[in-house]
């Protein structure tokens, strides 16, 4: 990006911290630029705050998390896919974030432009939530032509506008300098930007808009593959580069006379709630690889309501994936 | 605030349209935003800067402007400082110094004065403040100038310059703070915090023929620095143009 940014318009900088660039990103997104940055664990950590900034002054921005095998330093340049309930509750108080989970170089670049779109259309930070497999892989990409990547804009405020925050169908942006005296504050505010630090109706509203507007829509939001999901013995629940060993997974258990449905998450917040309860009844049981100590795993049983047992696969550190041998042997296991 | 307001007048400026304002937590924090009709950023505690840098790289035509107490800029916040000052980017950061973090109750912050008391160093301070002023020269700052809010005319003059200078500037406006400081350092009221900031106040000229042991405690005021290099926003134009040279086709 370094590279390629300032060729076509655009700026990169090497800020000092996370908290500075994801700064400096919401400074850029309020003169009406698309913005993004990119860190893994630690930064990300470090970044929450911010985060909590953007969600709650309704900027949209991306921010791009390749997980490493935490916590703290950990093995900071091996994979790991602990940050699936830091990127859904990592922010002090209530959100409702959105969180992309790419599995492939293609999906890197599709959920990015993805990502933007919808960080304009809800006005609100996106996670491209990547691991560091997924993210040092080297695949061929598709680069469509311009004309063909859908494009979505934040919805812009007409001459005399003033409410800039907190509707439910999402509030127009202004940017500064256009006039609009806008007043930007990650205290508590009502429609206008006024600032209410002791109120309890204006708090509530606020947070049950904003967390609201990504909840409520969360069936346009929320996005997965779905493969023999509806007439399966086992389903798997997976996402990033653990997902990859499902394929061949369903393939082998085939030989085994097993039929393996999957659900695969492109969206991990929102859940698909509904799709997986579904995957469940059809199965005798649900499988949940996942390289952390259960993170993924808690959030499929709550949806499941004991509609099957759930099974979770588990590996951390060293830089290994779960093998398809091993998700294998854990897929028939569940069956027997 | 006032001598902002006054200095961006004189300069000619019938409205603030052409300022974007901001932020972090605190008293001073509060100063553009809600009091200021104009485009502002009240963000997180320390962390204004970067979101200025931001505003600034992407409309270089808005001047850029900076509140903040100390607590902000050169507590949580000072790293930012100096990189900004490093960077030369092109906005104009106020520090209201009022030695104290003072919204949360009086605790001791990194500009406290040594020796003082306050509600978490009851016995006194037992660290040696910042010279914050000195600092954003050291770090490349293009205009720096401390004074106290007891000397207005200097002050407004100072925020002039601020606002004119290419490049990063950076005032220390030494304010009082009556309830957290004044009141627990032992001053009767505001006007007495005002007269101790004019006799304890040493012009930074007269500083320079003084001894160390003579400057304790004083607050040197004046013009530290005013000089003009390439900003943040000059560079990275000029380099974008080259860049987009070497763009493929």
């Amino acid at each position: 990006m370094a590279l390629r940014l300032p060729q076509i318009g655009g700026f990169e900088v090497q800020m000092e911290d996370e908290m500075a660039s994801l700064g400096a990103v919401i400074g850029a997104s309020w003169t009406g630029a698309k913005a993004m940055t990119a860190t893994s664990g630690p930064g990300f950590s470090l970044m929450q705050e911010m985060i909590g900034y953007a969600f709650m002054t309704e900027t949209p921005c991306v921010i791009v998390d390749v997980q490493r095998a935490g916590p703290c330093t950990g093995q900071a340049t091996k994979v790991g896919q602990g940050d699936v309930m830091q990127a859904r509750w990592g922010i002090h108080g209530d959100y409702a974030p959105i969180v992309l989970a790419p599995n492939s170089v293609q999906e890197l670049f599709d959920l990015t432009v993805r990502a933007f779109n919808l960080a304009e259309r809800y006005r609100t930070p996106v996670i491209l939530l990547s691991d560091e497999i997924v993210s040092h892989m080297h695949e061929s990409l598709v680069i469509p032509p311009e004309n063909q990547i859908e494009v979505i804009d934040r919805k812009k405020p007409k001459v005399g506008d003033s409410k800039f925050f907190m509707l439910p169908e999402v509030a127009p942006m202004p940017s500064v300098g256009e006039g609009f005296n806008v007043a930007v504050t990650g205290s508590t505010h009502d429609e206008t930007g006024r600032r209410f630090t002791a109120d309890q109706p204006v708090h509530q509203r606020l947070v049950k808009t904003l967390t609201g507007k990504i909840l409520k829509n969360a069936d346009e939001i929320v996005d997965f593959e779905a493969y023999n999901s509806g007439d399966c013995d086992v389903g798997i629940v997976s996402f990033g580069c653990t997902s990859r060993a499902v394929y061949e997974v369903i393939e082998l258990a085939r030989e085994e006379g097993v039929r393996v449905g999957s659900i695969r998450l492109k969206t991990v917040w929102p859940f698909p709630e509904e799709a997986v309860r579904q995957m469940a009844q059809k199965s005798k049981a649900i499988v949940v690889p996942e390289l952390n100590m259960r993170e993924l795993f808690y959030e499929v049983e709550r949806a499941v309501r004991g509609a099957a047992p759930v099974v979770s696969v588990n590996k951390v550190g060293g830089g290994d994936m779960i093998t398809p041998e091993e998700l294998l042997s854990e897929v028939l296991r569940s069956v027997k | 605030m006032s001598s902002f307001l006054r200095a961006a007048q004189e300069l000619g400026h019938k409205d603030l349209s052409k300022f974007v304002f901001c932020s972090g937590i605190g008293c001073s924090a509060w100063i553009p935003s809600p009091y200021l009709m104009a485009d502002s950023l009240h963000v997180l505690h320390g962390r204004s800067i970067p979101v200025a840098l931001g505003v600034k790289i992407m409309r270089p035509d808005l001047n850029v402007v900076v509140f903040g107490g100390d607590g902000d800029i050169a507590g949580i916040g000072l790293s930012h400082m100096v990189h900004a000052a490093r960077r030369n980017l092109d906005v104009m950061v106020v520090m209201v110094n009022n030695m104290i973090y003072g919204m949360t109750g009086g605790q001791v912050a990194p500009t406290t004065p040594y020796g003082m008391k306050t509600t978490t160093t009851p016995y006194g301070n037992f660290e040696y403040s910042l010279d914050v002023a000195r600092l954003a020269v050291t770090a490349g700052a293009s205009y720096v100038a401390r004074y106290t809010t007891a000397h207005g005319e200097e002050l407004t003059k100072a925020m002039k310059k601020a606002i004119t200078t290419k490049g990063f500037s950076f005032i220390e406006a030494v304010s009082p703070c009556p309830t957290a400081f004044g009141r627990r350092v032992g001053f009767k009221d505001v006007a007495e915090m005002l007269r101790w900031f004019k006799t304890n106040s040493v012009p930074l000229e007269q500083a320079s023929g003084m001894s160390e042991q003579e400057l304790k405690g004083k607050i040197i005021t004046g013009e530290y620095v005013h000089r003009e290099k390439p900003t943040l926003t000059d560079n990275i134009y000029s380099v974008a143009k080259e860049a987009q040279k070497l763009a493929p086709a």
